[in-house]
């Protein structure tokens, strides 16, 4: 029994599986432990033990908690935009027309999701900056900033589309509108991407750049990845496709705990 | 917000006590990678057995089947145009574009390749045939009019998702809509972009005021891409 590749493969299905566990540190210490000890007969006692613990008990998200974390995201990205605007330094013409553009579907989207948790008798969450100390002083490095938050977007956005199937505001289909949200935030990576001379889309090799765009594309299931439900799409498919355009034709999901994570967009929100 | 479709689902279907066993049924499917299970997980999508389907009529289906043959059926469209453009390119196409459209139409060729073999795979006999393509209106030797008809593939695939991933019942399925529609609005974008710079999300595709991109039933992306398939399609069941 191969419990990375149980867990990476549960996280297609439960995008929060690794949020159910104390942490992901801990979980993978304790395997750790247990496979030195050479404790195989111990090995299905503590798998058992670890999914009584993520499943005994409904810990997904509530709705409100899922909003919020969007809210979170789409305040540290309109924030970012804001001080990008005011730094002046994005050249007149077509760049500046695109960031204001970008800047304000974000902060058509605060808005959206903030009347949205108001609707459902929650507190939306207030205050997300970007941080101002990790703010970047040259447009180059503003624009690379910019691919990290729009492309971790795409991918928390589809991290919590299961914790929003049949939940409604009144008449309105929240995952219809989280799918409305996370389409157009695809489309601003796209666009970010061109404005770096990248491809619109997610080469396999993106998990290799430096910070802040490599942790950007890693995880559980990092945007390298090639197998979708179970399928090698470069091997099983009766034809031949390259590991590139395998892994750029579909975009991954991050965890709530991995977008969280400093290494990523938690370590840029104050 | 007008144009939010009021949800099909009961919400007493998501409610807590039914909430875990769900969970654990997927679970179960993916650690165990049982037949058994897999057949469990599909049981939710026979009920279309007693549709009637119409000679030269090609029915997508019911249920979490009948939105993938619907995903299947737009994949395949996709993958036949740009397998033509990768084959005959616009003679006023740069050779970076041409470079991109061979991706693009990779990319497309996946996502149709998966659909087939995933619905094969879990819902043995309810795959839809091989689809005619009707392109005579594409004038492939002209970038401009190559151009306008891959937005019109791309924004309609990214409304259709967009518009079906509500009909979905199996959250790995709804997760494997999620990240093949991202894509299809990176492509969407970048051939928004190739027509005129900055229009990749621009008012006219993107609601200025909520900043939602579209969606649409799929009865309507159907009527829409109906005019480019021979075969004629019936989605009336699609999710249902």
């Amino acid at each position: 029994m191969n419990i990375f590749r149980i867990i990476e493969q549960l996280s297609e299905v439960d995008s929060d599986v690794l949020g159910r566990f104390d942490s992901r540190r801990a979980v993978f210490k304790t395997l750790g432990d247990t496979a030195k000890k050479g404790a195989l007969a111990a090995a299905p006692v503590f798998v058992a033990s670890l999914f009584q613990k993520a499943y005994g008990q409904t810990t997904a998200p509530s709705v409100i908690d899922v909003l919020n974390y969007a809210l979170t995201l789409e305040l540290l990205e309109e924030d970012f935009y804001t001080k990008m605007i005011a730094a002046g330094q994005v050249p007149t013409g077509a760049p500046a027309a695109a960031i204001a553009l970008i800047k304000k579907h974000e902060s058509a989207h605060v808005t959206l999701l903030t009347n949205t948790v108001k609707a459902l008798n929650g507190t939306p969450v207030t205050g997300k900056k970007f941080d101002p100390a990790k703010f970047p002083a040259d447009y180059t490095t503003q624009l690379a900033f910019a691919q990290a938050l729009e492309d971790t977007g795409v991918r928390a956005y589809k991290g919590q589309a299961g914790n929003l199937m049949g939940k409604t505001a009144g008449s309105t289909n929240l995952l219809q509108v989280a799918l409305q949200i996370h389409s157009v935030e695809a489309r601003h990576a796209a666009h970010i991407r061109t404005m770096r001379a990248q491809a619109p889309w997610i080469p396999a090799a993106d998990s290799n750049l430096p910070a802040p765009l490599g942790p950007v594309y890693t995880g559980a299931i990092p945007e390298s990845n090639v197998t979708q439900s179970g399928v090698n799409l470069t091997s099983q498919l009766g034809a031949t496709y390259s590991a590139n355009d395998a892994a750029a034709s579909f975009d991954e999901i991050l965890t709530m705990a991995e977008v969280l994570d400093a290494s990523r967009a938690g370590g840029l929100v104050v | 917000m007008s144009k939010i479709i009021t949800s099909g689902g009961d919400e007493a279907d998501f409610t807590k006590p039914l909430y875990v066993p769900i969970k654990r049924r997927s679970f179960f499917m993916y650690a165990g990678a049982t037949a058994g299970a897999t057949a469990l997980l599909l049981s939710g999508c026979d009920d279309d057995d007693d549709v009637v389907s119409t000679p030269g009529t090609v029915n997508l289906g019911a249920g979490d089947v009948g939105v993938l043959n619907f995903a299947y059926a737009l994949e395949q469209l996709e993958a036949a145009f740009y397998d033509r453009v990768k084959t005959s390119p616009a003679s006023d196409f740069t050779s970076a574009e041409k470079d991109y459209f061979t991706q693009v139409a990779a990319h497309e060729a996946i996502h149709r390749d998966f659909f087939k073999a995933a619905i094969n795979r879990d819902a043995p006999g309810k795959i839809i045939a091989n689809l005619t393509p009707n392109f005579d209106s594409i004038d492939f030797t002209k970038r401009a009019t190559v151009l306008a008809a891959a937005r019109t593939f791309e924004d309609l695939g990214v409304q259709a998702y967009n518009g079906a991933g509500k009909y979905l019942k199996t959250p790995a399925y709804l997760v494997i809509a999620g990240q093949i529609v991202s894509v299809e609005a990176r492509h969407a974008a970048y051939v928004r972009d190739l027509i005129s710079n900055g229009s990749f999300a621009d008012d006219s595709i993107v609601d200025p005021l909520t900043g939602l991109d579209k969606a649409l039933e799929p009865v309507d992306v159907i009527a829409a891409a109906q005019g480019f398939i021979k075969e004629k399609l019936d989605a009336s069941n699609v999710g249902k």
